[in-house]
């Protein structure tokens, strides 16, 4: 009936994880209570839960994503600790069984499951305000690639307290994760976690390919698009081709597993070789999925607060083609010791250092943004500065382990851990932390505060160099990655450096809870009333803060890089048109949200081999897709006077705010 | 503002070469080897070449962001300007200098450091055959006929070859003071060429998960006189437990930290089961691996296969 589920598999003599899943339903019944009490229900799922508004699902993206970030980092510094005690016969607190599933889970849940949902859920809000589109090209099919990363999501959380996650690091290499040697049920979570929201990345890619090809407004040509949506499109690009491959590759591993195949395993003519050049053959790509559109979200940031253009605009569009490009020929650089030739090592490596030079163009163009601009020193901007010096260094030390000779002796060492968080949390993270910065105001109407925000940057930089200067340092000292314990003395002086360090973060995510309750109270204060609070560049800014859901009463015509900022010059930002006409905007629907918890029904059901459970599921999401597919009322037309009603609100708010309709100048008053 | 505060940051890049060129403790910057004294080189070389770049990068982001502060009005201000073929053509051409040079480099180490290559001696090679089980490391020394758990020794200044393979799980093969590691991989043979130049004991570990167990999977590597070495095999040989295919699934039962332990004799054909069992339909092929062509050995089971060396 349960399949291989039983009460045993929730651990109740793990006392970390019991307290963990207290804490996890008590928050969990107060939400529900509150939502009960003062009856959002029927306002959460009419509103957010089956919206299909790019911005809201944008908001929701993000919103999961923090949650999991805590997550993530709550493993984090679980590692950190145990490896600042477990050093010569003591064992810490952690067994190797526990501990082995927190590094797991804790890689899984920051790429997939934090970073990713970061970039798409900034992606959701920015892109199509920035292409001056009202919706991305296929609503509903956001909101489902939504719901299936949130499938996915919920099975991680579950395997912490029914069962466990997968002991093999966040790479689950065969034979190590196939069913001889993790016999459990984590490998399986981890599977079914990654299928159901790379399914939802997939059809992300796709929809935000379509919208950004099909939806420009009229005179926005390719090269006149925002830099940040060029990045977007590069990381769809990179999404629709190498997600396929992690999709492929997790099937031949459910195969394996499931129906005794021998795809990976050393029986049978099976070759864990080839599922290693899978794995990255995606993964690497994967690295640049989650950082271009961070680099996108610099270059906005640094041209709008130097109040100025971006330097090379035309560079930047081909280094990033060019680093998509080169993107897909470098995987084998992850396993340079796995016995491949020296011909094969050295093309990968030289192919590595090159996707350098494009890397560098764009550091340089930030530079000379900068260089005669006005620059004010926001919180995005510290973000920026902060990645600049921080990303640099990380690069450096990724060309290093690019050179094959450094990375025989580097390899899987701690200074490759370094390494890869200097360029995530260096690059990616504080380019997310930026980018929600600056289009907080665009989203909820109102600014952060900045002195707090300030605090956050500061413990973030700081306690990055703290956490992770140690590990480069490790690495050398020739300690290796995944350890659970050590006896070596002269290690751990360094393991407590790197968990201060992490306790300084822990004080940057403090900082970022705090600035959220204090500007949400000071929201008044904060309000942005003329729906450009930092003197911006791009169609996003020309609309109200939080935009009107149809975002543009009407379609504004580009005739120049940086639209917005060319309309003010010419004095035609703001402009009203004599008349509106009804605009064509999609219906919510329960569909996505349906077909997104059946998948989580699904996936759960799979884990435990629940198999009439999984047949129900997969019936119900397949059915509910057909019920969609048939259902032709799925659109409307705003009408004018409505349009009229909302549009003659955002102006009379605006003029009440006394500010004169042409804002040339607008980079001084701030 | 605080931007003076950014200056701090700046102590670790003078601190990260630093660290690089001292390093007393650090293994791979105290190599007792000519691998490892090459990759220690190499990564100097590299570190400092791209330091070329980075300085400047570094100096420049907190120079202009410092100068073109919005509240210093008397700096220059060109909202407009955003174009410049001398900057723009200067700014591809030195990364692609520096990773020319960096790519030449990197062309020849590569071959040089090629785990695979013999490397180049007078002194005749030591042989080594490297198993790694759950969670402990097998030795076994065809010409000696002996065999080892989790601790070896070889005369210095003499190369040594290992032949490495795994019964389980994928781990690396790795002294971090003598160079180079490789993963061992089942059903498949990995080689590596070391060389220690110093006497002294030196640890060894696997640097790829492999399981529970596999913090602990750790062995001595022991490099020692002509003499030092005889005595050593001696000892081994003294020991009267042997290692053959009736004992081997005894030790390949998982466990964990275990001590050094040797075999005065070991069947010459074992490394050679352990390597063939998973060939022609599983486990139960070990026996008739027995008599399989060593030619399917050195074309089918090398991770290698495009070239032999």
């Amino acid at each position: 009936m349960f399949g291989k589920l039983t009460l045993e598999a929730v651990p109740f003599h793990e006392p970390i994880i019991m307290v963990t899943l207290a804490v996890v339903a008590l928050l969990g019944f107060g939400v529900f209570a509150a939502l009960t009490y003062y009856r959002k229900w029927g306002y959460l799922w009419s509103e957010w839960l089956t919206s299909v508004d790019h911005k809201k699902i944008g908001v929701m993206y993000i919103l999961v994503a923090l949650v999991m970030l805590l997550r993530g980092f709550a493993d984090a510094i679980m590692m950190r600790a145990q490896l600042a005690v477990a050093q010569g016969g003591a064992e810490g607190f952690l067994p190797p069984e526990h501990y082995d599933q927190i590094f797991t889970a804790h890689g899984v849940i920051m790429i997939i499951f934090m970073a990713m949902p970061f970039m798409v859920g900034l992606m959701n809000i920015a892109v199509p305000l920035q292409i001056g589109a009202r919706d991305v090209a296929f609503p509903f099919l956001n909101s489902l690639s939504f719901w299936l990363f949130v499938a996915g999501a919920i099975l991680v959380n579950i395997s912490l307290g029914v069962g466990e996650f997968a002991r093999t690091g966040w790479v689950a290499y065969p034979p190590l994760a196939e069913l001889g040697y993790s016999p459990g049920v984590g490998v399986d979570y981890y599977i079914w976690a990654l299928q159901l929201s790379g399914l939802g990345t997939l059809l992300t890619g796709v929809n935000f390919l379509v919208t950004v090809f099909k939806m420009r407004t009229p005179g926005m040509t390719l090269m006149k698009m925002p830099i940040f949506t060029w990045a977007c499109t590069f990381t769809n690009i990179l999404i629709v081709a190498s997600f396929p491959i992690l999709t492929a590759t997790l099937g031949l591993l459910t195969l394996d597993r499931y129906l005794d195949m021998h795809f990976f395993t050393n029986e049978l003519g099976g070759n864990a070789m080839m599922y290693i050049n899978l794995f990255w053959a995606w993964g690497h790509p994967e690295v640049y999925i989650l950082i271009l559109p961070a680099f996108g979200i610099f270059s906005e940031v640094i041209s709008t607060f130097s109040g100025k253009k971006l330097f090379g605009y035309t560079s930047m569009v081909w280094a990033s083609g060019a680093i998509t490009l080169l993107g897909f020929v470098v995987w084998l650089h992850h396993f340079f010791t796995m016995g491949s030739g020296a011909n094969v090592n050295a093309f990968f490596g030289v192919a590595t250092m090159i996707i350098s030079v494009p890397t560098g163009v764009k550091l340089f163009s930030w530079l000379f943004t900068m260089f005669r601009g006005r620059i004010r020193f926001t919180t995005p901007v510290l973000w920026t500065l902060g990645f600049m010096v921080t990303f640099t260094i990380g690069g450096m030390t990724g060309v290093l382990l690019a050179v094959p000779g450094a990375d025989y002796v580097l390899h899987n060492s701690l200074f490759l851990i370094a390494h890869f968080h200097n360029t995530i949390i260096g690059g990616a993270v504080f380019g997310y932390l930026a980018g929600f910065t600056f289009w907080f105001p665009k989203a909820f109407g109102f600014k952060l505060d900045e002195r707090l925000g300030k605090g956050a940057f500061w413990c973030w930089i700081s306690g990055f160099f703290v956490a992770f200067m140690p590990l480069y340092v490790l690495g050398f000292m020739g300690m290796t990655r995944r350890l659970n314990h050590y006896d070596n003395a002269m290690w751990q002086p360094y393991l407590i450096v790197a968990f201060c360090g992490a306790g300084l973060i822990l004080c940057g995510i403090l900082f970022q809870i705090a600035q959220l309750i204090v500007s949400f109270k000071n929201r008044e204060q904060l309000r942005d009333l003329t729906g450009d609070p930092w003197g911006g560049r791009t169609l996003e800014w020309s609309t109200s803060s939080p935009p009107p859901f149809y975002n543009f009463a009407e379609l504004p015509t580009v005739h120049k890089l940086d639209a917005f900022q060319d309309m003010k010059e010419k004095g035609t930002a703001y402009q009203r048109p004599a008349s509106y006409s009804p605009i064509h905007m999609p219906k919510n629907t329960a569909a996505g949200v349906v077909i997104g918890l059946l998948g989580a029904v699904f996936g759960f059901a799979m884990v435990w081999h629940i198999w009439w459970l999984a047949g129900l599921s997969f019936i119900g999401m397949v059915a509910t897709f057909i019920a969609r597919s048939y259902n032709q009322d799925v659109d409307y037309y705003v009408q004018p006077d409505e349009i009229e009603r909302i549009e003659s609100q955002h102006h009379a708010r605006f003029e009440a705010h006394g500010q004169t309709l042409n804002t040339t100048s607008f980079a001084e008053q701030v | 503002m605080k931007i003076e505060q950014f200056s701090g940051y700046l102590k670790h890049l003078v601190w990260l070469p630093l660290l690089m060129l001292g390093g007393c403790n650090m293994a791979l910057l105290d190599p007792k080897g000519q691998v490892g004294m090459d990759e220690k080189s190499l990564i100097i070389t590299a570190t400092l070449l791209m330091l070329i770049v980075v300085v400047p990068v570094i100096v420049m982001t907190l120079a202009f962001a410092w100068k073109y502060r919005a509240s210093n009005t008397k700096a220059t201000y060109r909202p407009n300007w955003s174009h410049s073929n001398r900057i723009e053509l200067v700014v591809w051409l030195v990364p692609c200098v520096i990773v020319a040079i960096l790519g030449t480099i990197t062309w020849t180490s590569t071959h040089e450091l090629d785990p695979y290559r013999p490397l180049d001696s007078d002194v005749k090679p030591i042989e080594i055959q490297v198993v790694s089980l759950d969670w402990k490391w097998l030795f076994i020394y065809p010409e000696q006929g002996i065999a080892t758990v989790n601790e070896i020794a070889f005369p210095k200044d003499t190369p040594v070859n290992f032949k490495i393979t795994s019964q389980s799980a994928m781990n690396s093969f790795f002294i971090p003071q003598l160079g180079s590691q490789i993963y061992s991989m089942a059903g498949m043979q990995t080689k590596l060429h070391l060389i220690a130049n110093h006497e002294g004991s030196f640890e060894g570990i696997s640097a790829n998960l492999s399981g529970e167990g596999f913090s602990d999977m750790k062995f001595q590597a022991i490099s020692t006189s002509q003499d030092g070495f005889k005595d050593w095999v001696a000892k081994v040989k003294a020991n009267p437990e042997t290692l053959d295919l009736n004992s081997y699934p005894a030790l390949v039962e998982p466990s964990k930290a275990d001590p050094v332990r040797y075999f005065g004799a070991v069947s010459p054909t074992l490394y050679q089961h352990i390597l063939m069992q998973y060939a022609h339909g599983g486990h139960h092929a070990m026996n008739s691996a027995e008599h399989a062509d060593a030619d399917m050995v050195g074309m089918h089971m090398n991770a290698r296969t495009e070239e032999s060396n």
